[in-house]
C-alpha cells in the first residue's frame, strides 16, 4: 500500500527507517535515540532493528554530537543527529557554524559533509524555556548551511530522503507541535525538489507564506477569511535556505499582497529577508507593503503566556485586514 | 582546610574576609614540571636505558643510524621552511604565521610514528607533521598568505586542514576514529592540539566520547608551555596527561624536545588504539621558541631566562650530538643536508612569491556540494558588476 495516513512523528521515523536500509553509511546519533526511541519516539524501534551501531544513544554534549557526525562524514558515513530541543543546539552551534558549514569550501570541494541535523523547534506545547524557540534565521544566516522544515507529513517523510542524500549539511527543523497530525504519504510518489516551495492553498486577494508549524494556522486562516468572502492563497516555504522566492514572487504577482507568518521573532527574521526581497521583485505590483507576523524581540514566554506569543488565527487575520485596506 | 572551618573558627572576621583568606590558603597548583618525563636522549645527548622507560624504549629499540639521521633531516628541514615562512612574513608576502620553533621534535617524532592508513587532525601548527605526511610544506602557506582557507585535499596524505578554531578539531577525530572501529579497519587517528586548547569543552567532550566509543584516536598535546601570553598555569591546576585518568584511558607525559622519545610513546600508544585497547593522550612537554604567531609579542609576558633554559634542550642539537658521539653521520651527511635545507628555502621562497591570487569567482565556489540559489544568484550579480569594469573602454581608447 503505496499511501498512508501517518503522523509527521511517524513519517519522519519510516523515513529514517528507510535511510537505514537503503544505505549502510546512514546513521542516527542523538541523545536518548536508541532504547528510548526520542523524546518524541521519532526514532522509535529503529535502534531494536538497526543495532547501536546505526542508532547511536551518545552522550549529552551536543558539540561532541556534531563535531563526532563531521568526523563521521569525513570517513564516508552520512549521520543524522538529533538536538534533542531548539533550545539545546547552541553548545554545538560553534561546530555547526566554524566547522560543519565550511568544511566544503576550507577543502575546495574536495570533501563532502553529509549531515543532518534534526531540530524539533517552535512552541505551542506547553514546554518550559529552551524547549520551544525558532533559531531557523540564525542558521539561515550561515553560508554552506540549507535548512528546512516540512509542514505535513509527505513533506516530513521526503524532505527527510532529501535531506540525508544531500551531499551539504541541512538543519532539519521539525515542527513538533505538529508531531501528531496525521496526513498522507505516498512513498512511491516522485517528490518535488527539497528547496522549492509549495501552494498549500490557491486564492487570490493575498498570499500568507509561511513555513513548518505556522503553514497550518494560515490554512485555517485562509478558510476563516474566505467565510468573509476573502481569497487568501497560502504558500508553504518548506525552505529557509535557500528560499524559493520565484514561488513567492509568482504568487504576489497574482495577489498582489503578501503577509510573511512565522514564530520566530520578526525582527531579522525570515519575513524581514522575504519582505525586501519580493518589494525588490513586485515593486510594481504591490498594492500593500508586506507585512510579517511573528514572535517578539523577547525570550520565549513561559508557558501560560505563549498562545499571546505565538501567532495565532486572529493575529494573521489581523495583518490580512491591515494589508487589504491599503 | 575547607572555607567553612576556616570561617568557623575566626568566627569575628567578616565573609569577604574568610572568603580572601580561604583562596589564599588554596592548596598550590602542582608545578607543571613536576612529573617525571619519559626521555630516552638527555638535553646533551645521551642515550636513557631505565625501566621507566622500558615499555616505551621497545617501540625504537631497532631503530637504524639511517632512520635517525632521518630524523635529524626531517626537524633540520622544518625547521629551515619555518624560518623561511617567518621570513616571508616579515617582507610582507604571508599576512600571518605561526611558527613551530622548538616544537620540531614532538611533531617530527609523533608524525613518523603514524602509518599512512592513520589520519591526522592538526590544529595550525603543525607544519612538522605535514612533512612527515608529505604534504608539500609550500601547501601549508596558502591560507597564510590568504590565497585560500585550506590548500590541499585532506584525503591524499591523510592529513586535515588546518582548524583555527581552539579544539574542534579533535571532535573531528573522535568521529573519523569511530567511523574507523565501524568500518573494522586497524588503522588509528591522531588529533593535536595545544595546552590551551585543553580548556576548551570540545576537547573535554572528544575526551569522553572516545572513551565511551573505544574509538583509535590519540590525544597529542603539545604543551609549549604557552597559550598566547596565558601560561599553562591558567590552563589547568593538575599536569595536563592527569586529564586522561578521569575519562578512563591512559595518559603519559613525554619530552617533546626529545624526537626518540615522542617517536617510542606515540608508536606505543598508535598501537594501542589500532588493536582496539581505544584512546591514549600524550603530554608532549615542550616549548614554543618564537611567538604565538607573527603578530605575537611575547616580550611583553615572558622573559629571555625562560627561552634561554629551554634553548638548552634544543631538539635538533641534542640529536645531533647523539648521531655524532655514535658515530651515526659524518660531516657529509650535515653538510649535504645544509645544502637541501638552502634549497627549500629558495624552493618556499620561489613559490610563496608565485602564487597567484585566486580568481575573483572563487568567493561563490564551493559553498555547497549541491548548488544553492541565493549563492548563484549572487554569483551572477557579482559576475555582471565585474563585467561592466572589463567591458569599459580602456583609458587610452576614450576618445
Amino acid at each position: 500500500m503505496a499511501v498512508q495516513k501517518l503522523p509527521i512523528a511517524k513519517a519522519i521515523n519510516e523515513s529514517l527507517r528507510t535511510a537505514l536500509e537503503n544505505d549502510p553509511k546512514v546513521l542516527i546519533m542523538g541523545e536518548d535515540v536508541g532504547k528510548l526511541g526520542g523524546v518524541f519516539r521519532v526514532t522509535d524501534g529503529l535502534q531494536k532493528d538497526f543495532g547501536e551501531e546505526r542508532v547511536i544513544d551518545t552522550p549529552l554534549a551536543e558539540s561532541g554530537i556534531v563535531g563526532t557526525a563531521i568526523g563521521l562524514a569525513l570517513r564516508g558515513y552520512r549521520p543524522v543527529v538529533e538536538i534533542q530541543f531548539d533550545g539545546f543546539v547552541f553548545p554545538a552551534y560553534d561546530q555547526i557554524v566554524t566547522q560543519l558549514a565550511k568544511m566544503h569550501a576550507r577543502a575546495l570541494g574536495k570533501i563532502k559533509m553529509p549531515v543532518v541535523i534534526r531540530i524539533p523547534y517552535g512552541g505551542g506545547i506547553g514546554a518550559v524555556e529552551h524547549h520551544s524557540e525558532s533559531p531557523e534565521t540564525l542558521f539561515a544566516h550561515v553560508a554552506g548551511l540549507k535548512v528546512v522544515s516540512p509542514s505535513n507529513s509527505a513533506d516530513a517523510y521526503w524532505m527527510m530522503q532529501q535531506a540525508i542524500q544531500s551531499d551539504d549539511p541541512v538543519i532539519f527543523f521539525e515542527p513538533k507541535r505538529r508531531y501528531w497530525d496525521k496526513g498522507e504519504v505516498d512513498k512511491e510518489a516522485i517528490p518535488g525538489p527539497l528547496h522549492k516551495a509549495t501552494v498549500a492553498r490557491e486564492g487570490t486577494d493575498l498570499t500568507l507564506a509561511a513555513y513548518g508549524p505556522m503553514v497550518k494556522v494560515c490554512l485555517e486562516a485562509a478558510a476563516a477569511a474566505e467565510e468573509e468572502g476573502k481569497s487568501l492563497e497560502v504558500v508553504d516555504l518548506r525552505s529557509m535556505s535557500p528560499i524559493d522566492f520565484d514561488s513567492v514572487q509568482a504568487s504576489v504577482e497574482k495577489t498582489r499582497r503578501l503577509v510573511v507568518v512565522h514564530e520566530a521573532p520578526v525582527f531579522l527574521g525570515t519575513g524581514a529577508e522575504i519582505a525586501a526581497r519580493i518589494t525588490e521583485r513586485c515593486f510594481y505590483h504591490l498594492e500593500a507593503p508586506v507585512l510579517r507576523v511573528g514572535g517578539y524581540h523577547a525570550p520565549y514566554p513561559p508557558a501560560r503566556l505563549e498562545e499571546e506569543y505565538l501567532p495565532g488565527l486572529d493575529r494573521v487575520l489581523d495583518a490580512v485586514d491591515r494589508s487589504l485596506a491599503y | 582546610m575547607t572555607v567553612e572551618s576556616t570561617a568557623a573558627r575566626k568566627p569575628r572576621r567578616s565573609s569577604t574576609g574568610s572568603g580572601k583568606r580561604a583562596s589564599a590558603k588554596k592548596p598550590a597548583p602542582q608545578k607543571s614540571t613536576e612529573p617525571e618525563l619519559i626521555q630516552l636522549l638527555t638535553p646533551e645527548g645521551k642515550r636513557v636505558k631505565d625501566a621507566k622507560n622500558a615499555v616505551y624504549d621497545a617501540y625504537v629499540a631497532d631503530i637504524t643510524a639511517e632512520e635517525l639521521r632521518d630524523l635529524y633531516r626531517d626537524m633540520v628541514l622544518t625547521r629551515r621552511f619555518d624560518a623561511e615562512a617567518t621570513a616571508l612574513q616579515r617582507q610582507g608576502e604571508l599576512g600571518l604565521w605561526a611558527s613551530l620553533l622548538g616544537q620540531e621534535a614532538a611533531q617530527i617524532g609523533s608524525g613518523r610514528a603514524t602509518r599512512d592508513d592513520d589520519y591526522v587532525f592538526p590544529t595550525y601548527r603543525e607544519h612538522g607533521v605535514a612533512w612527515c605526511r608529505g604534504v608539500d610544506p609550500t601547501n601549508l602557506l596558502g591560507m597564510f598568505r590568504g590565497v585560500n582557507n585550506g590548500g590541499w585535499d585532506p584525503n591524499s596524505n591523510n592529513f586535515h586542514l588546518y582548524t583555527i578554531v581552539i579544539g574542534s578539531q579533535t571532535l573531528h577525530a573522535t568521529g573519523y576514529a569511530m567511523g574507523v572501529a565501524k568500518d573494522g579497519a586497524d588503522s588509528a587517528v591522531i588529533a593535536y592540539f595545544g595546552d590551551g586548547a585543553s580548556s576548551q569543552g570540545d576537547v573535554a567532550e572528544s575526551f569522553t566520547f572516545s572513551a565511551v566509543y573505544n574509538a583509535p584516536v590519540v590525544f597529542f598535546c603539545q604543551n609549549n608551555q604557552w597559550a598566547i601570553s596565558e601560561p599553562t598555569e591558567k590552563q589547568t591546576r593538575v599536569p595536563l596527561y592527569q586529564r586522561a585518568q578521569g575519562y578512563g584511558f591512559p595518559g603519559v607525559r613525554v619530552d617533546g624536545n626529545d624526537v626518540l622519545a615522542v617517536l617510542a610513546v606515540t608508536k606505543w600508544a598508535l598501537e594501542r588504539a589500532r588493536t582496539g585497547e581505544g584512546p591514549a593522550l600524550i603530554e608532549a612537554f615542550t616549548y614554543r621558541m618564537g611567538a604565538h604567531t607573527t603578530s605575537d609579542d611575547p616580550t611583553k609576558y615572558r622573559n629571555d631566562d625562560e627561552r634561554v633554559a629551554w634553548e638548552a634542550k634544543d631538539p635538533i642539537l641534542r640529536l645531533r650530538a647523539y648521531l655524532e658521539t655514535e658515530g651515526h653521520a659524518d660531516e657529509g651527511f650535515f653538510a649535504e643536508l645544509e645544502d637541501e635545507s638552502e634549497a627549500l628555502g629558495k624552493r618556499v621562497r620561489e613559490v610563496v612569491r608565485a602564487m597567484p591570487d585566486p580568481d575573483l569567482m572563487a568567493i561563490f565556489e564551493n559553498v555547497y556540494a549541491d548548488g544553492h540559489a541565493l549563492v548563484d544568484e549572487e554569483r551572477a550579480q557579482f559576475a555582471a558588476y565585474q563585467a561592466s569594469f572589463a567591458d569599459a573602454p580602456a583609458a587610452g581608447e576614450v576618445k
